[in-house]
């Protein structure tokens, strides 16, 4: 976005006055607001003077919307230098306006940038036709079927520099185009058609009733091995915890880390586990500073390193040197001496 | 009243007070560039971020209230860190952050040396930028004549767009643009239409917009400051007169809570190339019908020999509206012991008798007190020109709460919204008699307000309009023994100690009117009344500051010094007894006035009984007692004086009333001597006659 600024006195008319239709939407804007909050209305208007101007708002629009709304001419000045919907120089008959943020960077809006640089030329400025201008935005807020753009009041979505050229000519040409896709997806579903919520069934109506079908298809089948007790019955004879998860299956815990293992009275590591881990006499990596948690562990870790030879000697205090060669990481070697408390996946 | 520990410290503060102020409130000094107290909280520096405990993020602490702090988990008081790691890396960023399009031209900034900026970048930035592209460049702006841009330096803290449109009430300024493209500016470039204009360059708490008359011309090191009154208008605001050398340089703002807030208008603050032009530094004699340059001896024999022979009731004595108390008690004594009786400091003609009392030509309630009036009527005054900051109190007043305003006379802006009632002393007597729906604002106010301008009174029928004003404040009920609601606006400096020390016509004696006529008199001594042409006949001698028309018209002109030259009482429209100093010397031989008469005393054989300035306060003060006290308001007894100016009685025309100060910027000698305000009052003019269009 470059500095904004009113077009040149040359282009500008010479006076401007909402039409009596226009005025009259004008002042039903204005009364949506109560009493001293008139400049609440300041957008609508402007963009109802927008619209009445040929799609770009004069000084003089400016001034008679100030004028309407009682407003100081500079606070009506930011609001239109603010937004870039309002274009403060003349427009094409079609407007592009491009958009340039992330989500259409990304997904290729540059070529687009490109391919109306070449042919339009600089942004800000009308084809020698009459019929585009084209300016790079922020987000419109269509970053779902990015890159996009605006043409007057419709969206343009999921173009590509072909799509934008044939759309251009289609609009130069008086053609009918389709507004939103250009690629054919409906509103914003996914690019290779709807991957979820396909089952037919879901929509045919089959499905009306179908977990009442199951359960009497279960009853019947218990109905058939013993008198079946009221579910009141059974819930007075065999008691739940009222608890959160009371009823579902019983799961162990996601994670099942040597602090819980320690908690729960059993070694912090499986010994299972241990066999699993790597060989420390071929560990270039210094046990990590040791883990309050499993206390035992370390001395036995400590030991083993001791009798394996390795760097144990060096003060504990001092960070430890690093691994040198790419094969083994610190953080995959050390976990074998020393797990983490946190680590789950040790513990699997 | 809340607790909360800053840096420690706990601090009991008023629960709408924000983290700023608390954090001031507890000793901590807490960096900012958008927060100003007397303007609404932007926000949008982020320099005042400090660490709140609980806060996930640093907060803004002048935008953060006290009050929305939560407590500790065992209900411990809310604890702000200043000094905390956290609170010095945010200021870091910040900092950083506004200097990446900072450009680094300080060596040649008009505000190097007294910019916030530069300390607080000193004293909370860190030392190199990380920032390898292209600085962002603004075009600079015309914005008028009184304040130059240099837009590359801003920071967008809006602090001059919020003056201009909470203080001024004339909102000229803007931000268009948004982001990096935000700029400042008038709308097209126009020039700013307030009369407060100046101040936004002095809260640019960088140098993007900086005082242009004096651009390139100071730095903040190389002035001596002296504080000081300013005279330019009756309500005396608070200075600070820099000056380099014996040059007075620039004029800046002082706190004064109980006048000028900080602000001062442009003519208080662009006066100071008048105190440099058209000055009198020597004395002048006229001979031949030609000024020539006389020394002090010739130009006193000449006064001597010319008074000698003259009937004391066939001289007189008038003094303008830039003298001190000093030297209009010098001038009182000196003719008193002459034996004239024709005195007058009413130069503008306004029907004001001193024995009235106090509060019939002072403003009772005090600017201050504006602030707890609730309906005002302005008779026969603009205080937009008249006292540009009085006018400022009430928009004040207005942005505090429902406040009715009336006015009657010409139809002005006021910068606030008024009900405009009429044009002449006619609308009074309507809203005397309860004919206009405003009565009934002022009789249903608490604290109703009836402010009678020199416009009303410098007229023919004054008295009566006085008079009429005055029992319309009493049958409102405005003045009871603890509100004193009902006040004249003065315009002259000069005007209040004057009439203090009843510079009036004695028994017998010619008002100024009568004074100046043609062929009234035979000498007239004229201490600085420029705004009267002093008819032919009389042998004028002129004793003031600059080559305007009072010294056009004089016989002898003896040279005195400018409020900034002396050390002077004057008294403001409150009746608030203040004094200059000295800033420098007068120019050439001009002394100071009070000096001059003494001078003059012992020459005319009448020496005055006093030697030095403190002796002379010494008599001022035995005869006088209330100016001893310095910066206060004397009570006076409004409920009679009221009293008395309803008795007056008198018919008043119909006539219109005019306002007393027609142009602005060129209200006295001074003022028109200055060229930068002949360019404000031009533009202002052109701007008058769009507006008329």
């Amino acid at each position: 976005m470059a500095n904004r600024r009113l077009a040149p006195a040359s282009e500008q008319p010479a006076a401007f006055a909402f039409s009596s239709e226009n005025a009259d939407w004008a002042k039903g804007q204005i009364d949506k607001y109560p009493e001293g909050r008139q400049a609440s209305a300041v957008i609508p208007l402007l963009w109802k003077a927008q619209e009445q101007n040929g799609g770009w708002l004069p000084q003089k629009a400016i001034e008679a919307v100030a004028d309407e709304l009682g407003m100081p001419h500079i606070r009506v000045l930011e609001v239109a230098t603010f937004y870039t919907m309002f274009a403060l120089e003349p427009v094409g008959k079609f407007w592009i306006q491009l958009c340039g943020t992330v989500p259409c960077d990304s997904c290729g809006a540059r070529e687009l940038k490109d391919y109306l640089h070449h042919r339009l030329g600089a942004p800000g400025h009308v084809s020698a036709d009459g019929n585009f201008s084209w300016l790079e935005v922020e987000c419109l807020g269509a970053c779902c079927n990015a890159p996009m753009a605006q043409i007057n009041q419709d969206y343009y979505e999921d173009l590509t520099p072909d799509l934008l050229g044939k759309l251009m000519d289609d609009l130069a040409a008086g053609r009918p185009v389709k507004i939103g896709s250009q690629v054919g997806r409906t509103s914003s579903e996914p690019l290779g058609g709807a991957d979820t919520l396909t089952d037919a069934t879901l929509f045919d109506g089959s499905r009306v009733g179908a977990w009442r079908k199951r359960f009497e298809k279960d009853e019947e089948n218990e109905a058939g091995k013993e008198e079946a007790a009221s579910s009141e019955q059974r819930a007075a004879s065999d008691p739940k915890p009222a608890r959160p998860d009371a009823g579902r299956a019983a799961e162990r815990p996601v994670t099942d880390a040597p602090a819980q293992r320690a908690a729960a009275g059993e070694t912090p590591v499986k010994p299972s586990d241990k066999d699993d881990a790597a060989d420390r006499t071929e560990s270039t990596a210094q046990p990590n500073t040791p883990a309050p948690a499993a206390p035992e562990t370390i001395a036995k870790a400590e030991a083993a390193g001791a009798e394996a030879g390795t760097q144990s000697a060096l003060p504990r205090n001092e960070p430890p040197p690093q691994p040198t060669n790419s094969g083994a990481s610190a953080d995959a070697a050390a976990p074998a001496s020393a797990p983490h408390p946190s680590d789950p996946k040790k513990g699997n | 009243m809340t607790k909360i520990v800053v840096d420690g410290t706990e601090v009991d503060v008023p629960a709408e007070y924000t983290l700023l102020q608390a954090c001031e409130a507890a000793g901590a000094e807490i960096p900012r560039f958008c927060f100003h107290e007397r303007l609404s909280i932007a926000g949008n520096c982020r320099m005042c971020l400090v660490e709140l405990k609980g806060a996930p993020k640093p907060v803004a602490s002048c935008a953060y209230a006290v009050k929305d702090c939560r407590p500790g988990p065992n209900g411990e008081p809310p604890e702000v860190l200043t000094r905390s790691g956290t609170t010095k890396k945010a200021r870091e960023g910040v900092m950083e952050f506004l200097l990446i399009n900072h450009p680094l031209d300080c060596p040649i900034c008009d505000q190097g040396g007294h910019c916030d900026l530069q300390d607080q970048a000193m004293a909370y930035g860190v030392d190199s930028t990380r920032y390898g592209e292209n600085k962002r460049a603004v075009e600079e702006k015309y914005i008028g004549p009184l304040v130059r841009t240099a837009m590359n330096r801003c920071i967008h803290c809006t602090r001059c767009v919020r003056f201009l449109a909470e203080v001024a009430g004339v909102p000229d300024l803007g931000a268009i643009g948004r982001g990096e493209d935000m700029e400042i500016t008038s709308y097209l470039e126009s020039a700013m239409g307030s009369e407060l204009q100046g101040n936004v360059a002095d809260l640019c708490p960088v140098g993007a917009l900086v005082h242009k008359p004096q651009s390139y011309e100071v730095r903040p090191w190389e002035l001596s400051k002296t504080e000081s009154v300013d005279v330019m208008d009756a309500v005396g605001c608070a200075i600070r007169v820099d000056a380099r050398g014996r040059e007075v340089m620039q004029i800046e703002p002082r706190v004064h809570e109980g006048i000028n807030e900080e602000w001062i208008s442009d003519k208080t603050r662009h006066a100071v190339d008048g105190l440099r032009t058209q000055r009198l530094d020597r004395p002048y004699l006229r001979e031949n019908g030609r000024l020539r340059p006389a020394s002090w001896g010739e130009a006193f024999s000449a006064i001597a020999a010319k008074v000698k022979g003259t009937d004391p009731k066939r001289i007189g004595a008038v003094v303008g509206d830039l003298a001190g108390v000093e030297e209009i008690y010098a001038l009182k004594a000196l003719m008193t012991s002459l034996g004239v009786t024709s005195l007058d400091c009413r130069q503008a003609g306004e029907a004001i008798d001193p024995a009235w009392g106090r509060a019939a030509y002072t403003l009772g309630t005090g600017i201050a007190g504006i602030e707890e009036a609730d309906a005002i009527l302005l008779v026969g005054t603009n205080p937009r020109l008249e006292a540009s900051l009085l006018n400022v109190r009430i928009r004040k007043r207005w942005r505090m709460g429902p406040l009715a305003v009336g006015l009657i006379g010409e139809p002005a802006d006021l910068t606030y919204p008024h009900v405009y009632l009429g044009a002449g002393p006619e609308t009074l007597a309507d809203l005397a008699s309860g004919q206009h729906s405003f009565a009934e604002a002022l009789k249903a106010a608490n604290r109703p307000l009836i402010i009678v301008g020199t416009g009303a009174l410098a007229r023919p029928d004054g008295a009566a309009i006085l008079a009429a004003a005055a029992k319309l404040a009493r049958d409102i009920g405005a003045v009871t023994p603890e509100w004193s609601g009902f006040g004249v606006l003065q315009t002259a400096a000069a005007r209040v100690g004057a009439l203090d020390l009843g510079f009036v016509p004695r028994e017998g004696g010619h008002d100024f009117a009568g004074i100046a006529a043609a062929g009234a008199l035979d000498v007239v001594f004229n201490l600085g009344a420029d705004e009267v042409e002093i008819g032919p006949g009389a042998f004028v001698v002129y004793q003031g500051t600059h080559g305007d028309r009072g010294a056009t018209r004089a016989d002898v002109i003896l040279p005195g010094a400018a409020y900034t030259e002396k050390s002077a009482t004057y008294v403001n429209l409150e009746g608030r007894v203040q004094t200059t100093n000295r800033a420098g010397f007068p120019p050439g031989d001009a002394r100071e006035d009070w000096a001059i008469l003494r001078a003059l005393s012992d020459v005319l054989g009448k020496r005055l009984p006093f030697d030095s300035l403190s002796a002379l306060r010494r008599a001022l003060y035995a005869e006088h007692p209330h100016f001893a006290a310095l910066d206060t308001i004397a009570p006076s007894d409004a409920v009679a004086t009221v009293e008395t100016l309803s008795g007056l009685g008198g018919e008043p025309t119909r006539t219109a009333f005019v306002a007393a100060v027609p142009d602005f910027y060129l209200s006295n000698a001074i003022a028109r001597a200055s060229r930068v305000l002949a360019e404000c009052s031009s533009l202002a003019r052109v701007r008058g006659l769009e507006a008329a269009e």
